[in-house]
């Protein structure tokens, strides 16, 4: 159960994090005075891609929460890391982010301190 | 609180510096929210269970109530974040938020921080840093190409 959970979690983090990039690629950029908030706050709304990705963002934390209470935390954090790599590989797929060997490695030692964080 | 966010009116900002303010801004606005929600939470009368209704009287305890607001924010404020810079440059980045709550959670519930952890909080700053030396946009040659 706990890896169906954990894939459910992995998976909709994932696609809510890539839809708001693209969309926010698309759109330019936004500042967060009053007025850009209030503005980033209905293109929240009116927009059907970020609509989209909050659902997402939702999913992936009920998912979440679910997980944390039937696997230990020790597990449940540095797991949920792991979407951390799937969110890379993708942004270099699907966005086409330019993933040079700086970036992959620095990405590395981060994911590497996040799984030793959650132990 | 909104008010004090100068980045509509400085408009002299370099793209990068607006990046780290954007990436500053929001790992304060994560961090101090979800400390609220736990600060609330921790001092309910109640227990939180299956009851949805519960969870609603949660969210009057202004302590709750406060940390949902700037949650809401600190999502918003991503949102810029990902408007000027990669997804798999913020990523990284926003990782320093989880050193962020280990420290926070030391000060405010005096947690211990082991060797270990302390090892963890270096590899992802090395990391941050690694990741921080590379261009926050690549994505958009492909936009000037066309």
């Amino acid at each position: 159960m706990k890896w169906v959970l954990l894939a459910i979690m992995v998976l909709a983090t994932a696609a809510s994090d890539l839809l708001q990039s693209y969309e926010m690629k698309r759109v330019g950029e936004q500042a967060v005075g009053a007025r850009g908030l209030s503005r980033l706050l209905r293109m929240m709304v009116e927009r059907r891609y970020l609509l989209l990705s909050i659902a997402c963002l939702a999913f992936s934390f009920f998912a979440f929460m679910a997980l944390v209470q039937s696997a230990p935390l020790s597990f449940a954090v540095p797991a949920s890391a792991s979407s951390f790599i799937l969110e890379t590989v993708l942004a270099k797929v699907l966005l086409k982010e330019q993933i040079g060997a700086r970036r992959a490695a620095g990405s590395l030692l981060v994911l590497a301190g996040v799984v030793l964080l959650g132990r | 609180m909104v008010v004090l966010i100068p980045c509509d009116f400085v408009p002299s900002f370099s793209k990068t510096t607006r990046t780290y303010l954007l990436l500053a801004l929001f790992l304060a606005l994560r961090a101090f929210g979800n400390l609220s929600l736990a600060w609330g939470a921790k001092h309910l009368p109640e227990t939180l269970a299956a009851n949805p209704l519960v969870y609603l009287r949660a969210m009057l305890d202004p302590c709750i109530a406060f940390g949902i607001v700037m949650l809401i924010v600190a999502l918003l404020v991503r949102l810029a974040l990902l408007s000027v810079a990669d997804l798999s440059f913020i990523l990284p980045m926003t990782a320093i938020g989880y050193v962020l709550a280990a420290v926070l959670g030391r000060f405010f519930l005096h947690e211990a921080v082991s060797p270990q952890r302390w090892l963890a909080v270096a590899l992802i700053f090395a990391g941050a840093a690694l990741v921080s030396s590379t261009p926050q946009t690549t994505a958009g040659k492909m936009e000037s190409a066309k």
